[in-house]
């Protein structure tokens, strides 16, 4: 692979230009995955930059990002490829008398009658690209098994055409909410990746990143007031985007210094259980 | 030691401590290490985590095993009797401020001469400020005077973290630090403000702790080796904590870990429920799809089998040892009780209160827990458990409301303080309910020993079941919905 990277240090400062903030974690997985041409399997709660990760680090390769979006009844004529039937039909209709069958027949099953779905595009481009593969715990664990041999060959084998082997070996991001078990034969060809929740300093430099114009005073408080809310134990946690909407809010609102009030009031960006609201409003004795 | 060895006693050890790593995960971090230089310690954690590591649950573990096979690789983690040139310039300028500030007692020297009282006022400062080399100057520094620790001594870390913090006198240090804040700040802090400040000051005093307790590591495994200290520290993954002898802090995992897996279980269920086997054909909707087929039934259409959901009741034992079982299964049952139809619950040591409605939906499971511990009317006579009168109240009052669609459970080790038995309630239930369960969080081997009786009681059921910990149990309530 051309471009890769030289140090953990350069995949973080790529990053933060493209402005994602990674720590340690998260830049030493990409370049490890890199380095040994491995997927990445990325998981952790929802609205943490999972599925923004891959965008990022395909904006920072400068490489194409081929999507799969995962959900249940997904089949290999939606994820590898499929043959064009009409096309097909087209072909054998045009020349009924002339050709022999046999050569009819080797031609509708040639790369010109194959639609690639986007875990064959992935591998047949030419160019580099960053493959998506977005909430895998999605597909049933029999579909699962579609992916094997692209994640760990970086090929696919169509029956009536042969292998087709990858050009060159594009960075493959799976990530997974963990509604279930991913089976062990995925989980064992994939580096793991858990993201949490970012610690105060990050999240600050994150909210500081992503939302422009808003003061340091504002964003420390953000970063703090969030934190205090992600250790009660509530039935969902306020996640990074949360964090970003709420910030965008109060800059609209044009608040410079939160106060107990306009904390209750907004409350609702970030959480969306009423049992939560309660719950905080009243463990952070805003709510009189 | 080369790299090697250190890799393949770590793997081992982790082997140990029940976390699955295969051959080839074996052999990725093996390649991983070859990219990633042992002296970035962070990125070298994460790379062997991302390679060996394949569930969140695991990481913990994964970090403590790390922490004592790799905790004194590198130049920042010598063990320093003495102290790094960085650390003893930050001393020399805290000491100068310290002197200026008292005015006189020019104690000079090193720490040594200073006293108990005033290096806690100088982690007080560090706290207060957020000095984070000042902390763990302080913590090293602190470890090594208040410790105690001498080689070969065959005492756990945790003596010595005890020692080192009640010389540092840390449980006062929050309200302590709250009252300087106070102090300082120019107006009254809003309740929100100080909040957020005591949220700030804890973390800090959590990091020093760690930052101490990382240091106590470090030096018991100079003393004893990996692998020893490894074996003292190994301790069962979350799934694999018995609830009966679970203490605060495998609490605290246990409810991390079931939140995530009560999300898995529901989801896994619903699909079950979709993707059961094909039924019959369905004639009309095979009729009216081949309508876009020009009357021809091309696209046969079948009627999928709707299981309907079964009934619920738990009846749930909540005296001493068994309550945090009793507590874990109803917070599972009720965090997937959209996969039930109807779900009753019970609780009883020796009299028997229904606690359904503390659970209402929208209520936080946590909070109904709390107020079937306090609120439920459970004491008959003495408090101690007495299975048999429990059950016949059960059945006096509740027992009508059990239709063929009712599954029951019942929860608790049977350990019945030689009362009477009663065990022709279950036979009852089970004649007027659909399926009778008994879990029993006690071992196997303890069953109808002493005053268990649990043979007795499952002799009606259609299955005792052991669930010690939280694997047990998901295998037992997936099998159930």
């Amino acid at each position: 692979m051309e471009n890769r990277f030289e140090s953990v240090e350069q995949v973080r400062e790529g990053l933060k230009k493209v402005h994602y903030l990674s720590d340690d974690g998260i830049a030493g997985v990409v370049f490890l995955a890199q380095r040994l041409g491995k997927p990445i399997l990325v998981e952790g709660p929802a609205g943490t930059g999972k599925t923004q990760l891959a965008k990022s680090v395909a904006e920072m390769l400068n490489a194409r990002l081929i999507r799969l979006q995962c959900y249940e009844g997904l089949d290999e004529s939606k994820a590898l490829y499929e043959w064009n039937y009409k096309k097909q039909l087209l072909r054998i209709q045009a020349d009924k008398n002339s050709d022999s069958w046999s050569q009819v027949q080797d031609d509708i099953f040639s790369e010109e009658f194959l639609l690639t779905r986007p875990l064959l595009e992935a591998i047949s481009s030419p160019d580099p690209v960053v493959l998506l593969i977005d909430e895998v715990d999605r597909v049933e664990i029999e579909t699962e098994a579609l992916l094997l041999e692209i994640l760990s060959e970086y090929q696919v084998s169509i029956p009536e055409l042969g292998t087709i082997t990858a050009k060159q070996i594009p960075m493959v991001f799976l990530t997974s909410n963990n509604t279930r078990e991913l089976s062990e034969a995925l989980k064992r060809r994939c580096l793991f990746l858990h993201i949490d929740y970012p610690d105060m300093e990050r999240e600050k430099e994150i909210v500081l990143t992503k939302v422009p114009d808003i003061t340091q005073n504002l964003a420390d408080q953000i970063a703090r007031i969030v934190r205090s809310i992600r250790q009660l134990d509530l039935k969902k946690a306020p996640s990074v985007s949360e964090t970003l909407d709420w910030a965008r809010t109060l800059m609209l609102m044009g608040i410079e210094d939160i106060d107990a009030q306009e904390v209750k009031d907004t409350l609702h960006i970030l959480l969306k259980y009423q049992t939560d609201i309660t719950k905080a409003a009243k463990e952070l004795s805003v709510d009189k | 030691m080369t790299v090697l060895d250190l890799m393949s006693g770590f793997i081992a050890e982790l082997r140990k401590a029940g976390l699955p790593v295969s051959l080839t995960e074996n052999l990725d971090a093996m390649e991983a290490v070859k990219e990633i230089p042992i002296e970035d310690r962070q990125a070298f954690k994460y790379a062997l985590a991302a390679t060996l590591v394949k569930s969140n649950s695991h990481w913990r573990a994964f970090e403590t095993i790390f922490e004592v096979y790799f905790s004194l690789r590198g130049p920042e983690h010598q063990i320093a009797g003495e102290m790094t040139d960085a650390e003893a310039e930050l001393w020399r300028e805290e000491q100068e401020m310290q002197q200026q500030g008292e005015g006189a007692a020019g104690s000079g020297g090193g720490m040594d001469s200073l006293t108990p009282e005033e290096i806690a006022q100088m982690l007080m400062q560090a706290l207060m400020n957020g000095d984070q080399a000042m902390m763990r100057a302080l913590a090293r520094q602190s470890v090594q005077r208040f410790a105690g620790m001498e080689p070969g001594r065959p005492v756990g870390g945790t003596y010595y973290l005890y020692r080192t913090l009640r010389n540092l006198d840390l449980d006062n240090m929050l309200d302590k630090l709250m009252e300087a804040n106070r102090d300082q700040a120019a107006q009254d802090l809003t309740k929100l403000e100080e909040r957020l400040e005591k949220d700030e000051f804890e973390s800090r005093i959590e990091q020093f702790k760690q930052e101490v307790e990382a240091e106590i590591r470090r030096r018991l495994v100079a003393d004893r080796g990996a692998e020893a200290m490894a074996k003292t520290l190994r301790k069962p993954l979350p799934e694999d904590v018995e609830f009966m002898h679970a203490n605060k802090e495998e609490m605290q995992s246990l409810k991390k870990a079931l939140q995530p897996l009560t999300r898995k279980l529901a989801a896994k269920l619903a699909r079950k429920r979709r993707h059961g086997r094909r039924g019959p054909l369905d004639f009309r909707a095979t009729v009216r799809s081949s309508l876009s087929y020009g009357g021809v039934p091309a696209d046969p259409k079948f009627k999928y089998p709707r299981p309907s959901k079964p009934e619920l009741m738990v009846v749930a034992d909540i005296s001493g040892s068994v309550a945090a079982f009793a507590r874990f299964t109803l917070m599972l049952v009720y965090a997937i009780q959209g996969q039930f139809s109807k779900v009753r619950s019970f609780v009883f040591i020796d009299g028997i209160d229904e606690v359904t409605d503390y659970f209402k939906s929208n209520v936080d499971i946590s909070d109904a827990i709390h107020r079937v511990n306090t609120e439920a009317d459970v004491v008959w006579v003495d408090g101690h458990s007495d299975y048999g009168h429990a059950f016949e109240v059960f059945w006096e009052r509740y027992g009508k409301d059990i239709n063929p669609k009712t599954t029951i459970l019942l929860l608790g080790d049977a350990r019945n303080n030689y009362h009477a038995s009663s065990a022709w309630v279950i036979k009852e239930m089970q004649k007027r309910g659909r399926h009778v369960y008994w879990l029993n969080p006690e071992p196997r081997s303890y069953w109808n020993t002493g005053d268990s009786i649990v043979g007795e009681y499952g002799n009606f059921t259609e299955g005792v079941y052991e669930c010690r910990n939280l694997r047990q149990l998901e295998a037992f309530v997936e099998k159930l919905a």
